[in-house]
């Protein structure tokens, strides 16, 4: 009884059946691998699916599906299954390659799908030699044998093919185990098993307790090597689920230089480390460097280059204030890539933490965009063989304009208040040109998944950014209303022509525009234009409240160039251009939700890279693995075993073969193999089709 | 119908005691002769081969500084690759020469100057490598339809024309890539490189890569009755390589970046086109089979066993070089990604490419399956294939990120 289940647990597993429905599981569990993105943080999937079924899924292990206990449990059936089927079909196979058949009975060689009869010319003994001189020379190994109904010639050949089956099949467990060893299972049992625990990530090395390192013994890992240039370290991080757990690595690696090569479309083309090794045993240190593509392996470990992040590049920032009545720059800031710092006021009360996120030295950007409108016009002209047209030639150009340039630094930071709410900005140094306008573009986004929006501030004839940082102070100033007011009123209508009345109408006007737009910039203007102007007069109320703001932007500016010692400017296309990107600037403004503009003054960069640091000791299980499975692949697939059976009798030789592929040249080759033998048997090939139901 | 000869038995190792007799006399004349290959050999197989040495040996020198010793090892190999193909499949040769002459008038022709292809009218209009490719575009549709005039108005001149056409073609796309290739170093000797690194050179690689195939079986079984299907498949790739051609402006040689920058693509990508192709013939020929099946076309196609053995042939090679592709592939990324094995989409679905094939060859060889839903297992096949190729890089975010649309 207790063998039979056991009989029948072995006939399952090793059953092809079973093996199928494993991979069918695989394949779907694996489907669902590539559809969830695996291994980001886990904040990530919680934005993601939500509460609910955060929690289920991280149950289920979809967070790291190929490393989930069930997918583990599924490829160890599968290589138990398969090594089960191995072992079942060893001694079976071994049999029917070293068997010649030769027992086999007139009856059933009958009944073979390719046989023939032939008549031989010579005597029955000649042609036992004939016949077996033949298959001989036509690749054959044979066994003659008398069945008692006449003489057997039992031949084979191509039962190597067989051994294709023991290879690639071997292949498959070798590749699995090998697998396995180099996946992060070892790393979970010394977890399970052991005494050691993952930890937090964002915390000092120092800090990290023993519990989370693993020492140099470790047989195998994967990790990430973070160094900044000019700095030296002997760890690598592994990252386990939620946590890390820090490896030791039995060398020190200081990063000299961190090298980044651009194409001139801004393409990245090489990324290189400079590195030293120095051997903490011997105290010997060699230079490299590391490329992608271009790994370097010291005691056994690999080390790749696998990405490269800011290393505390040094940031000269100044913050230019945002608040209404407090014009100028509020404080000059040392920042440091990476780190943090407090920027808060008491008078104007705000307290805040500024977080140093990331620096780019270059950023090349496809600037063809500002100019679509021109372009569609072209496009639209080239149709039919004008269009094939700029596409014959060389695969050196495109058709579309690019306009790639480098539009200089820039770098990210975030405000968290006191609650903890960040919200995170992304200031460029230089500005942009754009339709011959310059703009300094500042970007703002208050969740990670969001796109940045960017706040354009305008640029004045100079070059210069204190004009628009002025008119706005000037424009959203309660203080400086009054005065502003009044020039603009006093322009519009000059004192002395009896327009009293209308100026008097036009400051209340220009008050109230002034006092609507320091709110929430064009958005409480609209709503209040859609509640208290009937909606066939809206357009022009608009109209005139923009012309408002207009009139009282130049005044602004006049007052600032005036302050300055300059002369109040003419007004000029260019200028009112300026003005109007001046407005839409200080609407955008009240959103900006920051109480300064950060301006990016100079900087230091410092790279860091990121290597990846491996050991993996399943490495040459699973090269040999692959080479026995192609061997095993093209054995199987391309050395065709046959089997040719003649059978000599007094005025007969029967001809039959059988192979284990049933495909078309089967036919080919029996007919050949019958039209030899009868050959040398002195036999007429028979006229017959060969084979049944051709 | 004519099978062709089966492939030379592969020498035997006899495990049994050795025949009693050899009986060196006994032979007669009449035996039909082994010929190896070797002796099968013509004058023109060994110029063939001679002009392969020759090519190799000019291109070692001249383009030694630019290859380093994979690149150069890659390039010898291609010698007896490309002979031993050439030997047994005797157009091979006279498509090959025709691209080397092509592709060297067209280099001859830029005489180092991109600029050129706009002013010279045979680079223009001919062989240039946009040009070129689309003339491959344009053949293969009219060779599409001259096959299903061909199978459908039982015309053996409609289908000798698709075949010329089809050959023509691939010849053109072939030449496309060359001289694409040299553009590439034209443009700035740190931007050269093989074209096949991003979706718009893999899908000309695809479309010429399937044809060829094709062309093989074709010839094989010396029936020209499967093109009208075959060339659906590859029709519907150029379709969707004009329209990334004309709106997106793909054609556009771009640089490689860092992790491209590897001798291992040059093995890599072809070998795993040599698979894809494969599969989207047997798909196609399995199509066939279900309608012939179904006595839709029933008395033009091939007989049933005819092209459920292509079907078979054709999943047969394409698993075999599917599989050293998968593992050239991971044997690249353990160098540029610091292991082999990394769960990307792109390698979790060559995974379930390769497990779907490994199945059906199960099936078949294992447990005798033949018939209709093999047949509808190839056509599910090319689905599954189709994803792996083009929609993990349209849908899903992964490191083979640079195939993207």
């Amino acid at each position: 009884m207790h063998s039979g289940i056991a009989r029948a647990l072995f006939e399952l597993l090793s059953s092809m059946r079973f093996a199928i429905a494993l991979l069918t599981i695989l394949s779907i569990a694996s489907v669902v691998g590539t559809v969830v993105r695996q291994n980001e943080p886990f904040n990530a999937y919680l934005n993601q699916f939500g509460p609910f079924w955060f929690p289920v899924f991280e149950k289920l292990g979809l967070y790291s599906v190929y490393n989930a206990g069930w997918f583990l449990v599924i490829l160890a059936f599968l290589v138990l299954s398969t090594t089960l089927c191995i072992v079942r079909q060893t001694a079976p196979m071994l049999r029917e390659m070293r068997s010649f058949r030769e027992r086999a009975r007139e009856a059933s060689l009958r009944s073979f799908a390719h046989r023939a009869s032939l008549v031989p010319a010579v005597p029955e003994a000649d042609a036992v030699a004939r016949a077996q001189a033949y298959l001989a020379h036509a690749g054959f190994a044979s066994r003659v044998a008398d069945n008692g109904e006449g003489t057997l010639l039992a031949a084979r050949q191509g039962s190597a093919g067989r051994i294709g089956y023991f290879l690639a099949h071997g292949a498959i467990v070798l590749i699995c185990v090998g697998g396995l060893l180099d996946g992060n299972l070892p790393l979970r049992l010394q977890v399970w098993l052991g005494d050691k625990h993952t930890t937090a990530g964002n915390q000092l090395i120092a800090d990290i307790p023993e519990s989370a390192r693993l020492g140099t013994g470790n047989p195998s890992f994967r990790g990430d090597v973070f160094i900044p240039e000019g700095r030296t370290t002997s760890f690598a991080v592994l990252g386990l689920g939620d946590g890390i757990l820090l490896q030791e690595l039995p060398f020190n690696v200081a990063l000299d230089k961190f090298h980044i090569e651009h194409y001139e479309n801004g393409m990245p083309k090489r990324f290189a480390s400079d590195i030293r090794v120095t051997d903490r045993s011997s105290g010997e240190t060699t230079r490299h460097t590391i490329e992608v593509n271009h790994p370097l392996t010291v005691d056994g470990i690999t080390l790749y280059q696998s990405s490269f992040e800011d290393g505390g590049s040094k940031l000269a920032i100044r913050a230019r204030s945002l608040l209404p009545g407090r014009p100028g720059v509020l404080r000059e800031i040392e920042g440091v890539v990476g780190e943090s710092l407090a920027f808060g006021d008491a008078a104007a009360g705000f307290a805040y933490t500024l977080e140093f996120t990331d620096f780019k030295a270059f950023n090349v950007e496809d600037m063809s965009g500002t100019r679509a409108a021109e372009g569609e016009e072209g496009e639209a002209a080239a149709r039919g063989m004008d269009k094939l047209q700029r596409h014959l030639g060389s695969g050196a150009k495109g058709s579309e304009v690019r306009d790639l340039r480098n539009i200089g630094p820039s770098f990210t930071f975030k405000l968290r208040d006191a609650a903890g709410q960040a919200r995170e900005f992304h200031n460029y140094m230089l500005p942009i040109e754009q339709d011959g306008r310059w703009f300094l573009y500042t970007g703002l986004r208050d969740a990670q998944a969001d796109a940045f929006r960017y706040m354009r501030i305008p640029l004045d004839e100079d070059g210069r950014v204190d004009a628009w940082f002025a008119i706005r102070d000037r424009l959203l100033d309660p203080a400086q209303r009054d005065t502003l007011v009044g020039r603009f009123a006093a322009r519009s209508f000059p004192a002395g022509r009896g327009q009293d009345a209308m100026r008097a109408a036009l400051v209340q006007s220009a008050r109230q525009t002034l006092g609507l737009f320091a709110e929430k910039g064009y958005e409480t203007l609209g709503g209040f234009i859609e509640q208290s102007v009937p909606e066939a007069e809206r357009g022009q109320a608009a109209d005139v409240l923009v012309r408002i703001l207009q009139g009282l932007a130049f005044e602004a500016w006049a007052l600032h160039r005036e302050s300055a010692g300059e002369p109040a400017p003419e007004l000029n296309p260019a200028r009112a251009t300026f003005l109007n990107d001046s407005i839409a600037a200080i609407s955008d403004s009240h959103f900006y939700g920051a109480p300064a503009w950060l301006q990016l003054d100079g900087f230091e960069e410092r790279h860091a890279t990121v290597l990846q640091a491996t050991r993996s000791p399943g490495l040459p299980l699973v090269y040999l693995g692959a080479l026995l499975l192609v061997l095993g692949v093209f054995a199987m697939l391309y050395i065709r075993e046959r089997r040719l059976f003649v059978l000599v009798k007094p005025n007969e030789a029967l001809v039959a073969m059988s192979s284990n592929r049933r495909a078309l040249d089967v036919d080919e080759t029996f007919r050949q193999h019958v039209e030899g033998l009868a050959a040398v048997l002195g036999a007429p090939v028979p006229a017959s089709d060969l084979r049944e139901g051709a | 119908m004519e099978i062709a000869r089966p492939a030379p038995a592969p020498s035997p190792t006899p495990t049994g005691p050795a025949p009693a007799h050899p009986l060196p006399g006994v032979l007669p004349a009449a035996l039909p002769p082994r010929t190896p290959l070797m002796r099968r050999l013509d004058a023109f197989d060994w110029l063939y081969a001679l002009a392969l040495v020759l090519g190799a040996a000019f291109a070692l020198v001249r383009y030694h500084p630019v290859m380093d010793v994979y690149d150069d090892l890659i390039l010898v190999l291609h010698v007896p690759v490309l002979a031993v193909i050439g030997w047994h499949w005797k157009p091979f040769r006279a498509f090959l020469a025709a691209v080397a002459l092509l592709a060297l008038a067209s280099i001859a022709l830029y005489q180092g100057e991109l600029a050129r292809a706009e002013q010279t009218f045979l680079l223009k209009y001919l062989i240039s490598s946009q040009t070129a490719i689309m003339w491959m575009s344009a053949l293969i549709f009219i060779a599409t339809g001259a096959y299903w005039l061909g199978l459908v108005g039982r015309s053996d001149f409609g289908e000798r024309t698709g075949s010329a056409l089809t050959w023509i073609a691939a010849t053109m796309g072939t030449t496309g890539l060359f001289v694409r290739w040299y553009e590439s170093y034209l443009l700035g000797p740190e931007i050269g490189h093989i074209p096949i690194s991003n979706l718009y050179e893999v899908f000309v690689l695809f479309a010429l890569m399937t044809a060829l195939l094709y062309l093989y079986y074709e010839g094989r079984y010396a029936t020209r009755r499967m093109g009208a299907f075959v060339m659906i498949v590859i029709s519907a790739a150029v379709a969707f390589l004009l329209w990334y051609t004309f709106t997106r402006d793909a054609h556009e040689i771009q640089p490689l970046i860092p992790a491209l920058q590897s001798y291992w693509m040059k093995v890599h990508v072809p070998t795993n086109f040599i698979g894809y192709g494969a599969f989207a013939v047997s798909a196609m020929v399995g199509t066939a089979y279900l309608l012939a099946e179904r006595g839709i076309l029933a008395t033009r196609l091939p007989t049933l066993r005819v092209l459920e053995d292509v079907m078979y042939k054709a999943i047969a090679i394409g698993f075999a070089f599917f599989t050293i592709a998968t593992i050239l592939g991971a044997l690249w990324a353990a160098e540029a990604w610091g292991t082999y094995w990394q769960w990307d989409p792109k390698e979790t679905w060559a995974l379930i490419v390769w497990l779907n094939y490994a199945t059906w060859l199960h099936m078949r060889l294992t447990k005798g399956l033949r018939g209709a839903v093999l047949a509808w297992w190839a056509v599910v096949g090319l689905l599954v294939t189709t994803f792996a190729f083009v929609g993990v890089n349209m849908f899903l975010t992964g490191l083979h990120s640079y195939g993207a649309l």
